[in-house]
């Protein structure tokens, strides 16, 4: 259920370091390629030291970057806490891909804060929404390096986005450094291949 | 090739300053602001100078003295750089420019990432200088061609305020062409102009209120303020910047009949909320923190005596704090004019989710000397603290104040003055000691303040995007330069005590402040090791650490540090070193029971 302003929206939650921008710039780039309006938003600053990020990527859209509330057709999450912090952005319909690798704040690490377990969060997920969760650093790590979670995501996601496979793996191709372009598109492929 | 171009707004503001021939750009890193510069100090060939200055009132002067060449020149900053910046801004209105100048001041509604969220237009009103305010990314990139224009016909800078959303916000982007304006740098003297005595001044005050008209008649006719007036509705809808994008998506949603004025300019037109005020009987103003366009709407209907009624943050309609949003505005629209609105129901997460605060990174050298501080001085000293990477030590207890750049060390001085009895040691960054620390050096020093002042130096300017600043001999263009010897400069200042101590040695360090505590008068402790995301990126490779399980006996000292690459396992109950381990050696000095090694290669 994507609002009237937009194609479809997509929400990209993660920890700062992971990648998500890089996530939203090869889906952005491709959409514009493919002669879609983008409206984009991402976090930068004090968030990106290893603190909660979140972006926004509208496709087919020509106002604002950023998408109401239960106005996202799809949330790309990089770590289970992360998918469950911004649920609220998500449609009643919406599609989870979630990443299952928590990566535990200092708050957890210090005994401060619980982490709950990662099927819980999945099993919570569940009782709403359609969940597409695998483990993808490790999947990425098959592929020849775990920094390449971030397009295994991407590739799992390509299955829901109103761009061609074709342009997405061009994107990145060109978007990744070039000694590491063989394991990326590995990537892609793998987590493609997650969705049926 | 195509002229449409994925890209950040920040990038995009970048393109419109070399669309429009800027030829001095100068600026102080501060987020969201921060790419602008970056993006031109990046660029291969350059027909324009750029540089980072050290504080935004430095760079405003050098793009004031630019433009009064003649040449077209843009000062970058944060909003509340403007506040560094307001005295020369308020007197520059009066003396105006001859070249075009672009003064961009980036707000951050919601404090992303800033210490307030005070609104830029504020300063045009009360400098008398016009403002931009672009609405999506497009518009800021095509405003800035236009503004150098509007600043040379008028003579005076003009205010380009983009906001996070904004500046960090990306999108398609349809290139324009490149002016071929090439003024040449030639100052002419005019004392009554360039010398603001009170007598020249007294004249120049009187000229900028005389031009006002003929600015507002120009932004009045102006592509950034698009009225569109509906026949079949009584109500109106005022937006302004980016707040008129949500506003549209909040119409299209609720299918709102209404006419429409977006603003993009400032003084607002008041032609057109005049047209909009026959039409309409209720008018609601959706704007982002102040209430500007809505007061200004309400004096204008005053004078006119028109009976139409005007909402927007009086009456509670639209909040007066953080950043706007569709559901925010649409909520308005429907409280406004009477309208059953849909609003989403948000059911609480049930699960109990950890807060994950940005964090100090694996191995940054700000831990090792933090926790050596802490050692020294004890939890009962006061630890007044300043804005960068190192205001994430408030979770290591060692960051007890941050007013503003450069106000630990002065902060630090009144506590002392007030006769606090705990030790005081206070700490700053390179990068902002550089910027205004060096006064509150100065004057804790003349006014002889028993502080510790520690300077942070890692070398860069980290928290906004590593940039140069003078400590690292380069130029915002990576240039060669003389690099500014931080100690010798403290002496200059006058201090006595001075020492240079790298914080991973965690014993050495401990030394220092020891003597730095006893110390009678301003000591200055500079530690200095490289930020570790820069040292990577220079090829730096230190060995990790691992935990020896058998020697580990849980006491979570380690742990305790909150360094992200240590971890606790609840079911061993010992510590572990996890991937993210860069090698700091921090941990290994602080566990008593030498559990923590190196890892063997
Ligand atoms: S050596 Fe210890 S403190 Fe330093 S980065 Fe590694 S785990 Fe963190
Ligand atoms: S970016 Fe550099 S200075 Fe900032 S927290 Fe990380 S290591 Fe420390």
């Amino acid at each position: 259920m994507s609002s009237k302003a937009s194609e479809f929206d997509l929400v990209i939650s993660g920890v700062g370091g992971q990648g998500t921008i890089l996530a939203s710039d090869i889906i952005g780039r491709s959409a514009v390629l493919e002669g879609k309006g983008v409206r984009a938003a991402e976090t930068h600053g004090m968030a990106q030291r290893g603190g909660s990020v979140v972006n926004h990527v509208r496709i087919g859209c020509e106002l604002g970057s950023m998408i109401p509330l239960k106005g996202a057709d799809c949330l790309l999450a990089l770590e289970p806490v992360e998918a469950l912090r911004y649920i609220e952005f998500l449609a009643d319909d919406g599609v989870i891909i979630m990443n299952t690798e928590s990566v535990y704040p200092v708050t957890v690490t210090t005994g401060k804060a619980p982490y709950p377990s990662v099927d819980s969060i999945v099993e919570k997920l569940k009782e709403t929404h359609r969940v597409i969760a695998f483990n993808a650093t490790e999947m990425a790590a098959e592929a020849g390096s775990r920094q390449a979670m971030n397009v295994v995501l991407v590739g799992a996601v390509s299955n829901f986005l109103p761009v061609k496979t074709e342009t997405l793996l061009e994107r990145v191709k060109e978007m990744v450094p070039p000694k590491t372009i063989d394991t990326n598109v590995k990537a892609f492929e793998t987590g493609r291949s997650m969705v049926e | 090739m195509s002229t449409r171009e994925y890209m950040l707004g920040n990038v995009a503001i970048a393109r419109g300053i070399v669309e429009g021939g800027g030829k001095v750009i100068s600026g102080y890193p501060g987020t969201p602001s921060s790419e602008i510069v970056d993006t031109l100090s990046a660029m291969k060939e350059r027909d324009f100078y750029v540089e980072w200055s050290v504080n935004e009132k430095v760079a405003m002067e050098v793009a004031a003295g630019a433009a009064m060449t003649g040449v077209r020149s843009v000062v970058t900053m944060k909003h509340v750089g403007l506040n560094v910046a307001a005295d020369p801004l308020m007197t520059l209105a009066y003396m105006g420019v001859k070249g075009g100048m672009i003064i961009i001041v980036a707000d951050d509604p919601a404090c992303h990432s800033s210490q307030n969220e005070q609104d830029t237009r504020k300063y045009s009103e009360f400098s008398l200088m016009p403002c931009l305010d672009p609405s999506t990314p497009q518009e800021a990139k095509d405003m800035i061609p236009y503004a150098f224009e509007l600043s040379e016909k008028f003579e005076i800078p003009v205010i380009f305020r983009p906001t996070t959303r904004i500046s960090h916000g990306k999108s398609e982007i349809e290139l324009g062409t490149i002016t071929d304006h090439k003024a040449e740098a030639k100052f002419e003297k005019d004392t009554s102009r360039w010398v603001m005595v009170p007598a020249n001044a007294v004249i120049r005050h009187p000229h900028l209120l005389g031009i006002q008209e003929g600015i507002m008649e120009e932004l009045e006719n102006s592509p950034w303020n698009e009225l569109t007036i509906n026949e079949n509705s009584k109500i109106g809808v005022i937006a302004s910047g980016l707040a008129s994008v949500y506003a549209k998506e909040a119409m299209e949603e609720l299918g709102l009949e209404a006419s429409f004025l977006k603003i993009g300019a400032y003084p607002v037109p008041e032609g057109l909320i005049k047209k909009m005020y026959e039409q309409c009987e209720t008018v609601l103003v959706i704007e982002e923190l102040e209430p500007i366009v809505e007061d200004r709407c309400k004096v204008i209907a005053k004078d006119i005596e028109s009976p139409v009624k005007i909402l927007g943050k009086t009456g509670g309609y639209v909040p007066r704090v953080s950043e706007l949003n569709i559901d925010k505005c649409t909520k308005a629209m429907g409280e406004a004019f009477g309208i059953e609105v849909d609003v989403p129901e948000i059911a609480e997460p049930e699960l109990e989710l950890p807060p994950r605060p940005p964090a100090l990174c694996a191995g940054c050298s700000h831990r090792a000397t933090y926790h050596a501080m802490l050692k020294v001085f004890g939890k009962r000293a006061v630890f007044p603290s300043d804005i960068g990477c190192y205001t994430l030590g408030v979770q290591n207890g060692t960051v007890d104040t941050t007013l503003c750049m450069g106000g630990s060390i002065t902060v630090a001085s009144g506590i002392y003055d007030a006769g606090e009895k705990q030790p005081i040691c206070c700490s700053i960054g390179d990068s902002t000691f550089f910027h205004t620390g060096i006064n509150g050096l100065l004057n804790a020093v003349y006014n002889k303040s028993n502080i510790t002042i520690t300077i942070l130096d890692n070398r860069i300017t980290a928290m906004t995007g590593h940039q140069p600043n003078p400590g690292m001999g380069l130029t915002s263009t990576g240039e060669p330069t003389k690099e500014i010897d931080m100690e010798l400069l403290c002496r200059g200042l006058g201090a006595e005590f001075v020492e240079t101590v790298d914080p991973y040695d965690v014993k050495a360090t401990e030394e220092v402040f020891k003597r730095a505590k006893d110390f009678e008068g301003p000591a200055v402790v500079i530690t200095r090791q490289a930020c570790v995301i820069h040292a990577r990126r220079a090829g730096v490779r230190r060995v990790p650490f691992k935990v020896d399980t058998e020697k580990c006996i849980g006491c979570r000292m380690c742990v305790n540090l909150g360094c992200p690459a240590i971890e606790f396992d609840k079911e061993t109950k010992k510590a572990h070193i996890n991937a993210m381990c860069t090698g700091c050696g921090l941990c290994s000095a602080t566990c008593k029971f030498d559990a923590i090694v190196e890892v063997q290669k």
